[in-house]
């Protein structure tokens, strides 16, 4: 299988009046068609600017450096145009928030056939069929009646599915869903991630889940990655990172998520916090946090090593000592 | 009966809310809580959960009278909090504290974590000197895992975890015998959670302390709590025993509520039953008669429609709220 989307060595800083802060450290990433990606972190990890870069969509004081190539074409040096021919067209995004990334004052018909009208150059009446076809297809209720209402007359969930129907109007090769399941009710949450899993069965895209929900990636995953500090720390198979988590702070993260499948007695915690981005720890950014730390940790920077079945870490602890 | 430390009886918070007329308006009541009836010991947590806009807040706030209560009782040590005048219900919150969600939005950003800390006991002990105050502060600031050094920073250079120990620091000063948490761990990245909850548990065990733990989140819920309150659109579904609820949920929301939760087990995550609902919550100005779930339900008949479920012993402390729980 060939990747349709790599990155390689990412770096992505902001210049602050602080200084410039690292928000992403060298990240090299890849996702197949029909694959499902997960990567997970806590706020400030760098999980979702990692692919606010791969979509040219960094605030203007970010600079990126490194390569993220969407099959072969190069995104961080294509211009404004040449981004604007590729995004909705191959690469699509589904943000957390349906309220604010969908145009208030556009009615959810037009919002969805734009896209086709933009990129396939369709007239308006083929648009809006495809598009109402489309809100089928991610099973809205009355659907047409819906394609002449505004994002405000939905509830929370619908808006997500129209998110998820406008990303898939041009069947885009790679579509990035950014805490796709966060700003809504568990109960709808587990409709959109239903909806998610057909999409990843019916459709050979490539899918990146970004999310801090363990449970989601849990479910929909066919790789993880996990971020610290805006650097990988660990990458491996859904079932590899969840049986056989090998670096400290994967398996803290587990442990330390209420589960409502097992009783537990106290919950296990990482002591102390995130680190401030501007002011990170030498050696190992984790190593403050880590049981397992000794000396090499607080002066050298692990790197990212191979273990089995194309699993990941950085750690310099073997990994015997370090799995429970 | 009356021995008993906190009773709610059919407490009911209506808002009216404007819906027409011009001149003079017309108003229909939204009903946030509608006739919640429970009891808290000492020492115990009762978790509180629900979707967003099921009243599990304004259920919180309305124990404390910080909303007033349109209908029912809030019995505290025997007293009715409902009927109270505002100077014999401040004396009465000596004993009744709130931690909120949002640890930066609820302290004040031009008072040091000191000084937040120390506003009850300036209210509440007057007679207290400058030193003892500040001594009673720093103890609490080690307890709750801050440091007493910290006592002159302000809110925005602690972090989000910090925040909520402060507040949490603020509700526990007064050694209060009830405590509500509105989602305190909401906000929080999920290493910050586990450290906040273990602290709410042993705060618990060291001060007796009762809990009203309200959140969205039912794992942390079951970790926490030692019965628990399901609430849709301002009724309680069901209130049972920790075991039992998370064990046997008899009413077809909470068994929705609990399959819904991702479980953080691939192998056990896809090969779930999932209970799904359809639609959404209908809008709370607007609720279905009968059962007020009845619109999302696979076992709805036309009983459902026609008569209100009340609440019914299903087993060992667990009641439930459903016509069709047997079946």
């Amino acid at each position: 299988m060939t990747s349709v989307l790599e990155i390689d060595g990412l770096t992505v800083s902001f210049s602050t009046p602080d200084g410039d802060v690292s928000a992403v450290s060298d990240v090299s990433l890849s996702v197949e068609a029909g694959e499902c990606l997960g990567l997970v972190g806590e706020s400030g990890s760098g999980k979702s600017q990692t692919f606010m870069a791969a979509m040219g969509l960094l605030a203007d004081n970010g600079t990126a450096t490194g390569e993220i190539r969407l099959d072969g074409i190069d995104l961080l040096s294509a211009n404004e145009k040449k981004l604007n021919t590729l995004r909705g067209e191959r690469i699509a995004m589904i943000f957390q928030d349906p309220m604010t990334s969908l145009t208030p004052h556009m009615k959810i018909g037009r919002q969805l056939s734009e896209v086709l009208i933009e990129h396939q150059k369709v007239d308006a009446r083929t648009g809006r069929a495809r598009a109402l076809d489309m809100l089928n297809r991610v099973h809205i209720p009355e659907a047409e009646r819906r394609l002449d209402m505004y994002p405000h007359e939905l509830s929370g969930g619908l808006r997500q599915r129209v998110m998820i129907a406008m990303a898939l109007m041009c069947e885009p090769e790679v579509i990035v869903a950014d805490e796709p399941t966060t700003a809504l009710d568990v109960t709808v949450q587990a409709q959109i991630l239903d909806l998610l899993a057909e999409v990843k069965d019916n459709l050979d895209a490539a899918i990146v889940l970004i999310t801090h929900d363990l449970g989601v990636v849990a479910g929909l995953a066919d790789r993880v990655a996990v971020m610290y500090a805006g650097r990988i720390v660990e990458q491996g198979t859904v079932g590899d990172i969840f049986a056989l988590p090998a670096h400290p702070y994967t398996q803290g993260l587990l442990a330390c998520t209420p589960r409502l499948d097992v009783e537990t007695e106290a919950l296990v915690t990482i002591s102390g916090q995130p680190p401030n981005l501007q002011n990170l720890p030498s050696g190992c950014s984790f190593h403050p946090r880590c049981k397992y730390v000794v000396d090499q940790c607080k002066s050298e920077r692990p790197a990212l090593e191979a273990m089995d079945n194309g699993h990941i870490r950085a750690c310099f602890r073997p990994h015997v000592e370090v799995a429970q | 009966m009356s021995d008993a430390f906190l009773q709610v009886r059919d407490l009911k918070v209506h808002f009216p809310i404007r819906t027409g007329g011009i001149l003079i308006g017309e108003y229909t009541p939204l009903k946030a809580v509608d006739g919640v009836s429970f009891d808290l010991n000492p020492g115990e947590t009762l978790g509180v959960v629900g979707e967003s806009g099921c009243g599990k807040s304004t259920l919180g706030r309305a124990v404390l009278q910080l909303i007033g209560a349109t209908d029912g009782v809030v019995s505290w040590l025997g007293t009715d909090l409902t009927s109270l005048n505002k100077k014999e219900l401040i004396a009465a919150r000596e004993n009744l504290q709130i931690v909120f969600q949002d640890p930066l939005a609820s302290l004040d950003p031009r008072m040091t974590a000191g000084d937040i800390i120390a506003e009850p006991l300036r209210n509440y002990r007057p007679t207290l000197s400058k030193a003892e105050r500040r001594k009673m502060v720093e103890d609490m600031m080690e307890r709750v895992g801050l440091l007493p050094r910290m006592i002159n920073r302000y809110p925005h250079e602690f972090s989000g975890g910090q925040c909520q120990r402060i507040g949490i620091a603020r509700a526990m000063i007064l050694r209060p015998k009830l405590v509500i948490c509105d989602e305190p761990v909401s906000a929080l990245d999920v290493s910050i959670q586990a450290q906040v909850v273990n602290l709410l548990m042993d705060l618990q065990r060291d001060f007796g302390l009762a809990l009203l733990f309200i959140s969205h989140d039912l794992a942390i819920v079951r970790h926490i709590s030692h019965r628990v309150l399901v609430l849709y659109l301002g009724k309680v579904m069901e209130l049972a025993d920790k075991a039992a609820l998370y064990a046997t949920p008899r009413h077809p929301y909470t068994q929705a509520l609990l399959s819904a939760v991702p479980i953080p087990d691939p192998t056990k995550e896809r090969n779930k039953d999932r209970i799904l609902l359809t639609g959404d919550l209908p809008s709370p100005l607007n609720p279905p008669t009968g059962c007020v779930f009845r619109t999302r339900c696979g076992k709805a008949t036309e009983l459902c429609a026609s008569q209100t479920p009340e609440l019914e012993r299903a087993g060992d402390g667990q009641d439930v709220a459903c016509h069709h729980w047997k079946d």
